[in-house]
């Protein structure tokens, strides 16, 4: 049970030093936001709350003084400088090795904290206790004549671990004056931390009282009646004690290990499979009882898939937050200081996705700042501001995810791209490339055009694993480029890995599924075209000349031709392109299994599903067939060389 | 090999034919024996491994021993006989476990074999020595013993490289 704990433990200090890193982070762009220092002092103050409880001492004490650097900034008696934000992140990276109980031989961790100490210490203050939180409160109106007892509050109070009690009689009148039923006493006391706003609610439902709980006493004067109002005021402003959010998210929401989820996917996947052999056999059956069971069976699967995949949605804001870490320290390396935007954080992507994203990101982010940003100097010769602009966007558009990655650098030079794609024989010296198709080279294995090797980038190791990784996960790499004004990075994800729409087709008997969100339109397949032909097919699609290929020819079948065919119209990376099919089945929900290595070379095939009569259909991987079908590059080249 | 190299051991095996050729296939790598399911064809997949199955959920591929083991005889190879089966085993492909189905035309039975009846293969043999750990005399022919990690850590290298 204890592992159990330190386990849940462990979890929360996660969240909460991503929290305090993010932060710190803003508090560098906004270091006069208040509620950003509280936010930053709330999480330290949380970890070291928990910190303790748990047993991790050192983290405790480490982190108490953390927090103390940080309370002298909350009360005023110190700025936020980038001196602090640097030493508030150093302090940061010692917190997994503080729990881990890892050594710290060079005494990094007590020179960091009195650099804190020193950079925060204010010579006139007295060096600093933890304060306690302080309650003051009165009775107000007619209290004491509707029946409250103060003795029983105070003990109420008392037992929430109350202490330092002291009554203030600033305002007792005379006795002439003093009204019996008036209540003319105020109290104050320090409360635990604990403690939170609800818990002296809780004391105060049935009382009528003005009470406030104030953090921030702080070595002051101890608030009169005078001034209680508008503390009143200022505590209700202030966000909820830490106790109290804590609480709350914890009835929000759940925490499942992440083997649970993709158990339960399976298990969904397994649902939709068995499911469609339900619905085909009460199909077979033509029993209506057995058909409207088979129905509703089809209905619940499809909401628990859907149900299932929203639960492995994860917002992208768990990854963009190192890469906030990366970029500030890049940019300090590299001398180059840039705004780093984020934007579309909460957009939501299946957790595998966003697990395999980090990588490919980091390498984009750095090129974009290694090699796409100038130096301040640069910048302002070409007359743009000295401070860059990176910005990471991501949006929903239809079954797809964008994420973007812009910058206003210098550009990509599309003829130093060629020339080096050239030299290093990526390309033939002659071949006729658009643009984007240029700006794609970057991605080959082997490709980079930086002059110097630098210990950020510029080994070409990198760039053509973004694109292994991001084709592994069915999505594409488009690249905007202007010289001068920046480059922009796109990479389209599919929502989803584990099931998507598809349209089942069939190839001479052959049944494959073809993801229905690249289907654009289906049309019949004219008769005077049903022969292949040597000759470049094209395909009039009202007033539009639409290539096609007859998948019978791609995937070598010789049956005899049916009396009509059908095109599919598919949406590939430069325009629509056509797959002769013999006949449509229909759309169906594929659950995607992966080929086993055995058939890693079948390029045209992305993966396997299995149908409702339980045989495999085959999911053609459409990027990768339209390329094959795209013999005419190599002829080119071959002709050239 | 080390199954082999223990002398005084037995090692379990099923037997099965490929076209006229007995193999032995060790029993730690036997999954189950089905009969014939429907399969589906992998365009581009070369011919070792032309087909996936659907195994209780799984989509597996179907392999043919007798092209990398050069079994020429492919007399019946074709013609769907009743006594055809697909063996499923699993076998270590690189570093990783992975499920694969193999062609059988007909399946015998398992027998204990023991270790010193295992020969090593013949320099002059027409079998490709990579792909095979030995062999042993069988009641009325010679049993060969493939190599299956070899032989289908050596198809996915292919595979990939294609």
């Amino acid at each position: 049970m204890n592992d159990d704990l330190t386990a849940v433990f462990r979890e929360e200090i996660r969240d909460l030093v991503e929290s305090l890193e993010r932060g710190l982070l803003d508090l560098k762009t906004r270091p006069q936001d208040a509620g950003l220092v509280n936010q930053v002092f709330r999480d330290l103050h949380t970890i070291k709350g928990s910190g303790g409880m748990f047993g991790f001492v050192a983290l405790a004490s480490f982190i108490h003084d953390f927090e103390t650097a940080f309370d002298r900034v909350r009360s005023g008696k110190a700025q936020v400088t980038a001196d602090l934000i640097r030493l508030g992140l150093a302090a940061r990276d010692q917190i997994p090795a503080l729990l881990e109980g890892a050594p710290d031989p060079q005494d990094i961790r007590g020179s960091i904290l009195r650099a804190l100490q020193a950079l925060t210490s204010d010579p006139t203050a007295v060096p600093s206790m933890p304060d306690l939180p302080r309650l003051t409160f009165c009775l107000t109106g007619p209290a004491l004549a509707l029946g409250a007892r103060p003795d029983l509050v105070l003990t109420e109070l008392a037992t929430l671990g109350a202490t330092d009690i002291m009554a203030v009689a600033d305002t007792m009148p005379a006795l002439a004056d003093l009204d019996p039923d008036t209540c003319c006493l105020t109290w104050t006391m320090s409360m635990p931390a604990t403690v939170g706003k609800a818990d002296i609610e809780d004391v105060f439902l049935f009382v009528e009282a003005e009470w406030t709980l104030d953090m921030a006493v702080n070595n002051a004067p101890l608030p009169g009646v005078a001034v209680v109002s508008a503390d009143v005021s200022a505590a209700t402003t202030a966000s909820p004690a830490p106790a109290v959010s804590a609480s709350n998210e914890a009835e929000a929401t759940v925490r499942v290990p992440a083997t649970r989820l993709d158990t339960l996917m399976d298990s969904v996947g397994e649902l939709v499979t068995v499911e469609a052999r339900l619905t085909e056999l009460a199909r077979q059956s033509c029993d209506p009882s057995l058909i409207a069971t088979a129905e509703l069976v089809t209905r619940l699967a499809g909401q628990l898939r859907d149900a299932t995949i929203v639960m492995r949605m994860v917002p992208l804001r768990s990854l963009v937050a190192r890469f906030r870490r990366l970029i500030h320290s890049l940019s300090d390396t590299l001398g180059k200081p840039v705004e780093f935007i984020i934007k579309g954080e909460e957009t939501e992507l299946d957790k595998t996705m966003i697990e395999k994203l980090a990588d490919p990101l980091v390498h984009i982010l750095r090129n974009a700042l290694d090699h796409g940003m100038e130096t301040p100097a640069e910048r302002q010769a070409a007359g743009k501001t000295g401070e860059g602009r990176i910005e990471l966007s991501a949006i929903h558009a239809g079954g797809e995810v964008l994420i973007r990655v812009r910058d206003d650098g210098k550009g990509m030079n599309p003829e130093r791209i060629r020339a080096k794609a050239v030299e290093r024989g990526l390309i033939q010296p002659d071949a006729q490339l658009s643009e984007s198709q240029i700006f794609t080279l970057v991605f080959e294995p082997g490709f980079s055009t930086a002059e110097t090797v630098t210990e950020v980038s510029g080994r070409g190791v990198g760039m053509d694993v973004v694109r292994r990784t991001i084709e592994s996960l069915r999505g594409s790499i488009d690249v905007e480029s202007r010289l001068n004004h920046g480059t922009s990075v796109t990479l389209r994800l599919p929502l989803t890995l584990a099931i998507i729409d598809g349209l089942l087709i069939d190839v001479a008997g052959e049944k494959y599924t073809l993801p229905l969100a690249t289907v654009q339109e289906i049309v019949e397949l004219p008769a005077e075209k049903s022969q292949a032909s040597l000759t470049g097919d094209f395909l009039d699609v009202r007033g539009k000349f639409v290539p096609f290929v007859r998948l019978r020819t791609m995937f070598d079948c010789d049956a005899p031709l049916p009396e009509s065919q059908n095109v599919v119209i598919v949406e590939a990376a430069d325009g629509c392109i056509g797959f002769v099919v013999d006949h449509i089945i229909g759309t169906n929900q594929t659950v995607i299994k992966q080929m086993s290595k055995l058939h890693s070379g079948a390029r045209s095939i992305s993966g396997a599903t299995i149908l409702g009569d339980g045989t495999v259909a085959l999911i053609i991987d459409v990027p990768q067939l339209v390329a094959l079908a795209r013999p005419q590059g190599d002829l080119v080249k071959e002709l050239a060389a | 090999m080390s199954e082999l190299t223990r002398k005084t051991e037995e090692l379990t095996v099923l037997t099965l034919s490929i076209g006229k050729q007995m193999l032995a296939i060790p029993a730690a790598n036997l999954r189950e024996i089905l009969d014939p399911l429907p399969r589906t064809r992998v365009p581009g997949a070369g011919n070792a491994a032309p087909w996936v199955l659907n195994v209780r959920g799984a989509v597996v591929p179907l392999a043919d021993l007798g092209i990398p083991l050069g079994i020429l005889d492919q007399t019946s190879r074709d013609a769907e006989s009743d006594a055809r089966r697909f063996v499923v085993l699993e076998v270590d492909i690189g570093c990783d476990k992975a499920i694969v189905a193999i062609l059988a035309d007909v399946v015998h039975d398992v027998t204990a074999i023991p270790a010193d009846k295992i020969e090593p293969l013949p320099a002059a043999s027409q079998f490709p020595a990579g792909f095979l750990t030995g062999l042993y005399r069988g009641s009325d022919s010679f049993v060969l013993l493939p190599d299956l990690s070899a032989i289908f850590t050596t198809l996915a290298q292919r595979s990939a490289a294609a």
